[in-house]
């Protein structure tokens, strides 16, 4: 029996492309904001492109803010792609100040990269090699070093770095990936990042499975 | 660091491409799905649709090529031709594409850039420039063009490069008019120009008929990507040798 998967809808972004990977990779994928879809799922996908500020409204909004929350304190496994891992933050610079999912304790702040390194563009966009932090399953089957496709002009700092699993240079070098108990992010977007974007996917998809089990 | 991207850019008419492709070994080399998918696995760093039909019934046929290509292609996608509204940004962003690119709309309409990237994110707005030269007082200028090149505007590219950046653009696809076709080489002096002068992305475009056009575009005209049609399309380079002739010459590309 394979996990079932809820990518949350909260209307930002592109949702299709993420749900399509994962049904290609075998996972039961449900499209829904219902807080019982939510609380019967195995796993969550919080995906996002677009405005922290518009992200916490829609959550907000939909009721969905505590119950994720919740859920994470539980265990249940959540991956969160590019704004989807930037809300699990305390806080954004981005637009109006709005309180974050507070999963992971830290803010979200601008590429002030002119003055490190002149003509530099924002957004971050195109492919970066991602450093693993090594040991953890989350990187299974993929070398260090692999490219993903970025786009993006805000960039997490949680506080504690021991909860980074890669870091990726772009005029520094930031995190690029969370990881705090079962819940992970990506600032890049797996789902647009071909086939290696696709194991990464599967290697949640499996460890969705492995916490579901127990 | 990040790589500079190859993109293939594909003509669409009423759901088929409309120039030959025979070289990647397709059921259907008229689908752009199959064509898409095929260059994603060519290691293709994006895809761009061009829409280049004129009617309604083909543009409901676009949104469902952008549907199927969602499910089979993992690579970025950018869709662009006759969007001009935020209802057409919404219908191809649902369907599956990441970016959509505007270019006589948001000349027409400027405002359009704004909402489009307020409700959406910048990261989703590509605006298309077709720039054509003008050598006035000895030296060269560009001006804007629209309706596919036909139709001359006031505006310099320059400066609507940088008014489309504060209006919220996340990135622009930069086509040389005067090089378009030629296979003599992009545009340098303009790309340089143009990218010097924004800090978005500029994807060069116009031109490409060796590998060396690319690498130029890339360091000589500062391109952050360069796009290309018939060199890919006809077979002449595929994209794997493209990236090792870029690789060689120190170019950081995508493994």
């Amino acid at each position: 029996m394979n996990g079932k998967i809820v990518v949350i809808d909260y209307g930002m972004g592109n949702i299709r492309s993420v749900a399509k990977a994962l049904e290609k990779l075998g996972a039961v994928v449900v499209v829904s904001n219902k807080t019982s879809e939510l609380n019967s799922a195995d796993g969550l996908l919080l995906p996002g492109v677009g405005a922290f500020y518009q992200a916490m409204v829609n959550l907000n909004d939909l009721g969905l803010t505590p119950v994720i929350r919740n859920l994470m304190s539980d265990g249940k496994p959540l991956l969160g792609i590019c704004l989807g891992m930037q809300l699990l933050l305390s806080s954004s610079e981005e637009g109006d100040p709005i309180g974050g999912l507070d999963i992971i304790k830290g803010k979200v702040v601008k590429f002030e990269l002119s003055k490190i390194m002149p003509n530099t563009k924002i957004p971050h966009m195109g492919w970066n090699a991602v450093k693993q932090k090594p040991g953890s399953k989350f990187w299974q089957g993929i070398p260090d070093g692999t490219f993903y496709y970025f786009a993006h002009s805000f960039y997490t700092k949680p506080d504690d770095k021991t909860m980074v699993a890669g870091t990726t240079e772009y005029g520094m070098e930031y995190a690029s990936v969370l990881n705090y108990g079962n819940v992970y992010g990506t600032q890049f977007h797996p789902e647009k990042s071909g086939p290696l974007g696709l194991r990464l996917l599967q290697n949640y998809v499996e460890l969705v499975e492995n916490v579901s089990r127990k | 660091m990040l790589a500079k991207r190859i993109i293939p850019c594909l003509d669409v008419k009423n759901g088929r491409v409309v120039k030959g492709i025979n070289f990647l070994n397709l059921r259907d080399a008229g689908d752009p799905v199959e064509i898409a998918a095929g260059y994603s696995d060519a290691g293709a760093d994006e895809v761009v649709f061009l829409d280049i039909t004129a009617t309604l019934e083909g543009r409901k046929t676009m949104i469902d090529v952008v549907n199927r290509t969602a499910e089979k292609v993992f690579i970025p996608l950018t869709v662009g031709g006759g969007i001009s509204t935020v209802e057409d940004m919404t219908a191809m962003l649902h369907a599956g594409a990441d970016k959509v690119s505007i270019n006589t709309a948001a000349v027409k309409n400027p405002e359009l850039i704004t909402r489009g990237s307020d409700k959406f994110g910048a990261q989703c707005i590509v605006i298309a420039i077709d720039a054509k030269r003008y050598v006035v007082n000895g030296k060269n200028t560009w001006r804007v063009h629209i309706n596919a090149g036909k139709t001359p505007t006031e505006l310099d590219v320059i400066e609507w490069a940088q008014r489309v950046e504060k209006l919220g653009s996340g990135e622009i696809l930069l086509t040389s008019m005067d090089c378009d076709g030629t296979k003599d080489g992009y545009d340098l002096e303009l790309t340089a120009k143009v990218s010097d002068t924004v800090n978005i992305p500029v994807i060069a475009s116009g031109g490409a008929g060796t590998l060396e056009h690319l690498y130029d575009a890339l360091v000589k005209g500062k391109a952050d990507a360069v796009l290309a049609a018939s060199i890919f399309h006809y077979g002449e380079f595929t994209v794997k040798q493209t990236k090792d002739y870029l690789r060689d010459k120190k170019v950081v590309v995508r493994t």
